[in-house]
């Protein structure tokens, strides 16, 4: 299944990398990318995983840019 | 726009700077203005430096802004250090608003489905969600609302505004029994329209979201600067560590020189100007694409656009306007009104572009029970069982390969020849429309540095190239079948061209996929090849490929500009630093104002008034 997440506040493009590595570095996450243009994250995981993985992302995000709003779309 | 309190806080900053640096009061009063000037520019970054402590994330350029402002407190270099972060921040504005400014402006392009759809029941207007209406029902369109769903007019009429889609600036009329697609805009009248494909498969929907995806294929040139700001900024930062400890104890020299020019180093090591700036080149350069009908699915693809150097068009639907027309009927010993009669008949069942013209020109009732097998062979023709009798309906190689005599005609266009149980009955003339600006597109091609341009067709050779000769098209391909285009996209391939294949069809998918750039005709054009594509043009224009090509190559300049620039003015600024030439402040400058410019270079990739202005003069007056 596909998710879409939209980073608000995201103003840092090197920031957006760095978020790009760590979602892709959570268990159960399949191909992760952040368009830092459209600030948006995209990624595939399992349907059965993704209650687990929402808080994972959340706290990854807060670590790298603090002042980043992440809202499911 | 620039947020007021950050520019308040800037400017009282400066004040306070300046107050500092020509007063001529004790020096502890001076230091309570720099400490004041200091905090009230800083506090943000402060605050975001601590908070990435917390998070135990603490190298960014928060980080490096806080040390290399704090150093040079530390060695009296009080305004110098407020001048780091009162320069860093005006720079982050800049940024903030470029990048806003670009959102913005692509996010105007998405903005194409209304949010609610007026559903007509039982002569009722219901106010429901797009996603909620089905194949078949009717909606209603006011003056000045956008068409919710792909559909066709079941009453009224109006003037149609389809620019946000194909690019066309010319409103179009539009009444009972034509197609609308969604995203366009009724201007002056009231439609009532029969929706035909759901919200999701509806052209506004696939546009936002093949856009929206286009943002995520990312070019070689984002790729390479996101891996270089990955390693350039840990590498600095640890040389600036060297640079403060080594040479003073090495040359036991004063700590003090050194670490002022270790700072020097910590202010030039954030790579923003470049992990910026080449994404909003990319960005820009689809954006400005599709604001001209030109949908381009990704960064990567306008990258190998621009390397492209030769362009092979598909003649019928993408050269030509695909709507055929039986010019002449030259019977031999039929009556013309029984040729006709006989070729409509045994192409009553195929949807090629030229069987259904040769059923308009019948125009009357088909008589499907004295249809009986059908056979089509692909890019020949069709062998049919028309009232018991065999029938052969296609070009010169169908004819001679069943072994039939027949005279070869002289006529231009497509010509369809005709036999009854194995003799030879006439042919017929087709012809179709060469687009208005097919000859400009060729002419605009050669201008944008395409070496070759390559026209193929299933045509016999003289009327192909008649029409390439008419076109100025130097190579070309006739007597192909669809399975021959692909094995002329890989030979042309193998001698090491780059190539762009332009095309419509079904049978053209295999060639969009396997060229280096393929292009669809979006209107005319199957699912299947604009799935296959990854250019889309909207209005089938052909002369958009040039225009395409010359975005692709503004933005390919922009981004090699931007890199050599930031990345060049960056290492000279590192030696300059090293050696003590240059000042924090300096330092300061060539980091954001780098970063400034290298932006608004990009913001350029955005702009085509000059682009649109050409297509303009090709208009048919």
């Amino acid at each position: 299944m596909k998710y879409v997440y939209k980073l608000n506040n995201l103003c840092c493009a090197s920031c957006a990398a760095k978020i790009e590595i760590a979602v892709n570095k959570i268990e159960g996450v399949v191909s992760a990318k952040v368009i830092f243009m459209t600030q948006r994250l995209t990624f595939e995981a399992d349907e059965a995983d993704s209650g687990r993985i929402e808080p994972m992302i959340e706290k990854a995000v807060k670590r790298i840019e603090p002042d980043v709003k992440l809202r499911r779309e | 726009m620039f947020g007021a309190a950050e520019i308040t806080r800037i400017v009282v900053s400066g004040i306070l700077l300046v107050i500092g640096v020509f007063a001529d009061v004790d020096d502890t009063i001076t230091l309570a203005v720099f400490a004041t000037s200091y905090i009230v520019v800083g506090y943000p970054v402060f605050i975001r430096f601590l908070k990435a402590i917390y998070y135990r994330q603490p190298f960014d350029e928060n980080f490096l802004m806080t040390i290399a402002s704090l150093g040079a407190f530390a060695i009296g270099e009080a305004p110098e250090g407020i001048a780091i972060l009162l320069f860093y921040q005006v720079g982050e504005l800049f940024e903030k608003y470029a990048v806003d400014r670009s959102r913005r402006s692509i996010s105007s392009l998405t903005d194409l489905l209304p949010e609610n759809v007026n559903l007509l029941k039982d002569g009722e207007v219901i106010i429901s969600e797009p996603e909620d209406v089905c194949i078949g029902d009717l909606v209603l369109v006011r003056p000045g609302e956008r068409i919710p769903l792909d559909g066709t007019v079941a009453e009224g009429s109006s003037m149609v505004d389809t620019s946000s889609i194909t690019g066309e600036s010319v409103p179009r009329r539009a009444s009972v029994g034509d197609a609308v697609l969604s995203g366009c805009i009724s201007t002056n009248g009231v439609l009532t329209v029969r929706v035909t494909s759901l919200y999701a498969d509806s052209t506004a929907s696939r546009i936002i979201s093949m856009i929206e995806d286009a943002y995520g294929a990312k070019s070689k040139s984002e790729n390479f600067v996101t891996k270089f700001a990955r390693y350039y900024t840990p590498v600095v930062v640890l040389s600036a560590i060297l640079l403060a400890i080594i040479p003073p104890l090495i040359l036991s020299a004063s700590f003090e020189v050194w670490i002022y020019r270790a700072l020097t180093f910590l202010v030039i090591s954030c790579p923003c100007a470049l992990v910026i700036s080449i994404p909003l080149a990319f960005f820009g350069g689809i954006g400005g694409a599709s604001r001209m009908g030109i949908l381009v699915k990704g960064g990567n693809y306008l990258e190998a656009l621009a390397g492209v150097d030769t362009v092979m068009f598909d003649k019928t639907g993408t050269l030509t306007e695909g709507t055929f027309k039986v010019e002449r009927i030259m019977p031999s010993g039929i009556a013309e009104e029984d040729l006709l009669k006989v070729a409509a008949h045994a192409e009553f069942h195929s949807n090629h572009p030229i069987a259904v013209s040769v059923r308009e020109a019948y125009g009357k009732e088909i008589d499907g029970s004295a249809v009986g097998a059908v056979e089509e062979v692909a890019g020949k023709g069709v062998v049919a069982e028309v009232y018991g009798q065999e029938v052969l309906v296609g070009n010169e190689s169908h004819l001679s390969e069943a072994g039939i005599v027949f005279e070869r005609s002289g006529e231009f266009g497509t010509i369809i020849y005709v036999s009854i149980d194995g003799i030879y009955k006439g042919c017929l003339a087709i012809s179709d429309r060469i687009r208005y600006d097919s000859v400009p597109a060729v002419s605009m091609l050669k201008d944008a540095g395409i070496k070759d341009v390559a026209m193929l067709t299933g045509d016999i050779s003289t009327a192909g190239e008649h029409v390439a000769g008419s076109l100025g098209i130097n190579m070309v391909y006739t007597d192909l079948l669809p399975q021959d285009k692909i094995r002329i996209v890989e030979q042309l391939l193998s001698e090491g061209r780059a190539v762009a294949f332009v095309g419509d069809g079904i049978n053209d998918a295999p060639s969009l996929a396997r060229s280096d750039v393929g292009i669809a005709m979006g209107a005319m054009g199957s699912d299947a090849a604009i799935e296959a594509a990854d250019i889309v043009i909207m209005d089938d224009m052909p002369s958009k490929v040039p225009i395409a090509i010359k975005i692709a190559k503004k933005t390919r300049t922009i981004s090699i500009e931007n890199i050599v620039f930031a990345i060049g003015i960056k290492i000279l600024f590192l030696a300059l630093g090293a050696l003590g030439y240059i000042t924090l402040v300096e330092a300061v400058f060539a980091d954001v104002g780098v970063a400034v410019i290298a932006i608004m270079n990009s913001v350029r990739t955005l702009r085509t008034s000059k682009l649109t202005s050409q297509l303009k003069a090709l208009e048919p007056s």
